[in-house]
């Protein structure tokens, strides 16, 4: 069932904790802030946590984003868990291409091929 | 040159507050401006990136987030291409000698890609006034291309 936040959408696919963004543009650092906070709850004390990114509403992205994401993808690796994105639309997926991004993260085409991964 | 901001004889200005709310109206023009005048998806996409990235340099960096100071965002949207300007009231910086974020060390940072993604995304991106203005520059077809009207 999913657990509506306000600026993730939550869902549990067996042990994979699957988010999906309820913005459009991921731009703003106010919402940005929120958004890390929001993501950071789902990693702290949860040891070997694993979770999903799902970009499939985002439309938008700012460096500022991709901080949050960078911060989020350390706090689970110290929790020896598993960060997976997916479903980035091309335009996004250049930004990661530009800051070589797609080198640090592990990025699929589909929640689907991704969760057979995990 | 053609796109030089020095050329440019008519700027729309907006003087605002230095933070994300007081900037989201002259955003919101400059979007309605690039819809207007026919920028296409990706162009549109490209600049409204490296306006946010402007804009958080100004307010965090430039202004180093005081909200007594003013940002201000000038603009000169036509057929051709998007001249924006972003000047803050801060002490500038030295814009050549920010690092290259995308080094094996310095690829896992959280911050210091803004004014990269600017580089990559307009056709030309130059500071001013020490640092505390930068200028870019967005064609509204990519040389080469075939304008679609």
């Amino acid at each position: 069932m999913a657990e509506e936040r306000s600026h993730i959408t939550l869902t549990k696919s067996d042990s994979v904790n699957v988010v999906t963004f309820t913005d459009r543009k991921i731009l703003e650092e106010i919402s940005i802030n929120e958004i890390g906070e929001e993501l950071n709850k789902l990693v702290e004390g949860e040891k070997g946590t694993k979770i999903l990114l799902s970009f499939t509403n985002v439309e938008h992205l700012s460096s500022a984003a991709l901080g949050v994401l960078i911060t989020l993808n350390k706090k689970v690796a110290e929790q020896e868990g598993t960060l997976k994105l997916s479903d980035i639309a091309p335009q996004i997926y250049e930004v990661f291409k530009i800051t070589r991004l797609n080198k640090l993260f592990e990025i699929h085409d589909t929640a689907e091929k991704a969760l057979v991964t995990f | 040159m053609e796109s030089d901001p020095d050329n440019v004889t008519h700027f729309e200005t907006c003087v605002v507050r230095s933070d994300f709310a007081g900037t989201t109206a002259p955003k919101e023009a400059i979007l309605r401006e690039l819809e207007r005048c026919g920028f296409c998806t990706d162009a549109t996409f490209a600049i409204k990136l490296a306006l946010e990235e402007a804009v958080a340099n100004a307010i965090n960096h430039g202004n180093g987030r005081d909200p007594n100071k003013r940002i201000t965002i000038k603009y000169a949207i036509d057929c051709d291409r998007a001249v924006i300007c972003i000047s803050d009231e801060g002490n500038g910086f030295a814009h050549d000698s920010i690092p290259d974020p995308t080094t094996p060390e310095r690829l896992s940072l959280p911050n210091g890609r803004g004014i990269m993604l600017m580089r990559a995304y307009m056709d030309e991106v130059t500071y001013r006034q020490e640092g505390r203005e930068v200028c870019f520059v967005k064609q509204r077809v990519a040389r080469g291309d075939v304008a679609d009207g």
